[in-house]
This record gives structure tokens, C-alpha cells and sequence, in this order.
């Protein structure tokens, strides 16, 4: 067996996830505070206001990395979802299920932000253009998802139902991604993944990527302490878990 | 301290802005925190009660 499937199978192995997960969280957590409180402070406080938007530039600390980690969590649970439907693997459906609430709360606040930038920059909180409008089908995937999964009885259809649709749904992604070229739209277009650089000045620049660390990190840490519950759920009756708990 | 609350007249839409994130983001980890707590007890009882019965 090579390193790779070694740890693939490792992975899949709910008693060592629980096991690393614990150590890692703390550490974890540490970082992503430092990365907020940096992030807050030089974005807040040290960066100039926008020479064209003023202060109200500063909502992208927040609003940026939300959308992004709206996006990366729904290839996260496409990606979990054909593992599970390919292998059967358990904790592929466990990180799937784990982590829609997560997805479907950044896309809730990459939309709330947005609508409180808009209002003030381009005088509307809301306008039906193709970068809102596929954010907000985003947001409906992720609720699909979760309603879907709590209406199916069954833990193996229900999972097999739920990998069908993040599947299905990832087309979405490159759609919300490249709207704002393909399409006419209020919405500005590519700040940071642009082939030319990002074209954003230094002192703005590292905050908005510190905050982005930090939401890339708030993401794993919680979608670990909701995946621990969920795992502890599945495998309540498995001898590991009477021995954790015995043990406390 | 007065001009960074006002955010050049932009203080509402700022400050909703990174008050609505924290107070989603921060409820999130207390809801996964406490479900994992639960889970933690539900296992604990039952292994009581088993142990009861035997």
C-alpha cells in the first residue's frame, strides 16, 4: 500500500478522525484568532479609506472570503459526494452532511454583505444580475440539500440522495465564478484571481488574504467539531466510542 | 475613536455587516460544540443504563 491510499484509508477511519480532529482543533483555533485579529486590525484600522468608495470598501474583508468559502464548500461536498457514491465511504457522506449548514451560512453572509455594499455603492440592495442570482440558487442548493437529507429515512439513500445533488449543483460554480464576465452586471469583476496579479493595493491586500486564511480555517475547525458529533451519532454503538466514553 | 465608529458615514452598512458575520459565525461553532456535548451525554446515559440492566 503507498502513503497515498494508506492515508486515504486512514481518513475514512472514524476513530482515528476523531482522535486527530481533537488535537488539531485547539491549534487551529489559535491561528485563526491571530489571522482575525490581524486581519481586523490592518483592515479596519491601518488600511486608507478607498479613494472611490470610502470606507464602505471595508466590507470586503468580510464579504469576499464568505463568497469564496461559499463556493469552495460546495466543490468540498461534490467532491465528498462522488467519493461516497463511488467508494461507500462513510466519512465522505459524514464531511458532506457536516458541512451544508457551514456553506449554506457563508453564502447567507457573502448575500447580506453584498446587499449592504450595494445599497450605498450602486443605490440597491438587491438587483436580479447573474452573479446575485446564481449565488442566491447557491444558497437554495445548500438548503436543498439539508431538507433533503432530513426528509429521507433511510441513512444510505439518504446519503446517495444528497451526493446526487451536490454532484448535480457543482455546475453552478463555474457559473457564479465567471458571471461576472460572461454577463452584463453591476457586480465589479475579479479582484484577487486574475491571471494579470491581484489588482489591490498592498496595505488592503494582506488583511482581506489574512481574513481568507482565517475563514479557509474557521471552516475546517467547525466543519471537524460538527463531523465529531455526527461521527459519536453513527457510531454510538461501535466499541471505540463505548471505550471514549467509558473512559471520560 | 469617534471618526473609526463613523466609517466616513458608511457606519451602518460596515458595522451590520461584520455584526451579522460574527454573530452567524460564532453561533455556528456554539450549535456544533453543543451537538457534539449531547451526543457525548445520549452515549454516556445509555452505557448507564446498560450497565444498570445487566
Amino acid at each position: 500500500m503507498n502513503i497515498f491510499t494508506k492515508w486515504f484509508h486512514r481518513l475514512g477511519s472514524p476513530p482515528w478522525f476523531y482522535r486527530v480532529s481533537g488535537k488539531l482543533i485547539p491549534w487551529m483555533s489559535l491561528l485563526c484568532a491571530a489571522l482575525i485579529i490581524y486581519g481586523l486590525y490592518a483592515g479596519l484600522v491601518v488600511a486608507p479609506p478607498d479613494y472611490q468608495q470610502g470606507d464602505s470598501f471595508r466590507i470586503i474583508y468580510i464579504h469576499v472570503p464568505a463568497a469564496l468559502l461559499s463556493m469552495f464548500i460546495y466543490v468540498v461536498m461534490a467532491v465528498a459526494g462522488g467519493i461516497s457514491l463511488i467508494w461507500r465511504m462513510k466519512m465522505a457522506d459524514v464531511v458532506l452532511i457536516s458541512s451544508a449548514p457551514i456553506g449554506a451560512v457563508f453564502t447567507v453572509i457573502a448575500l447580506a454583505t453584498g446587499s449592504l455594499w450595494g445599497k450605498p455603492m450602486w443605490g440597491t440592495w438587491w438587483t436580479w444580475d447573474a452573479r446575485l442570482t446564481s449565488e442566491l440558487l447557491l444558497l437554495f442548493l445548500y438548503l436543498g440539500i439539508i431538507a433533503l437529507h432530513n426528509a429521507v429515512e433511510d441513512r444510505q439513500s439518504a446519503a446517495r440522495a444528497v451526493s446526487v445533488l451536490a454532484l448535480v449543483g457543482v455546475v453552478n460554480i463555474p457559473i457564479i465564478h465567471y458571471s461576472v464576465v460572461w454577463w452584463n452586471t453591476l457586480h465589479q469583476g475579479a479582484t484577487i484571481m486574475r491571471l494579470d496579479g491581484p489588482a489591490i493595493d498592498e496595505s488592503m491586500r494582506w488583511p482581506l488574504f489574512a481574513m481568507i486564511a482565517a475563514f479557509y480555517l474557521y471552516y475546517f475547525i467547525v466543519l471537524m467539531l460538527r463531523a465529531r458529533g455526527e461521527v459519536l451519532n453513527r457510531e454510538s454503538r461501535s466499541r471505540w466510542v463505548r471505550e471514549l466514553v467509558a473512559g471520560d | 475613536m469617534a471618526e473609526f465608529f463613523h466609517m466616513g458615514g458608511y457606519a451602518f452598512y460596515v458595522w451590520t455587516s461584520f455584526g451579522l458575520t460574527a454573530f452567524l459565525l460564532a453561533g455556528l461553532v456554539v450549535w456544533a460544540s453543543q451537538a457534539h456535548k449531547r451526543e457525548l451525554a445520549r452515549i454516556s446515559r445509555r452505557l448507564r443504563r446498560e450497565k444498570r440492566s445487566v
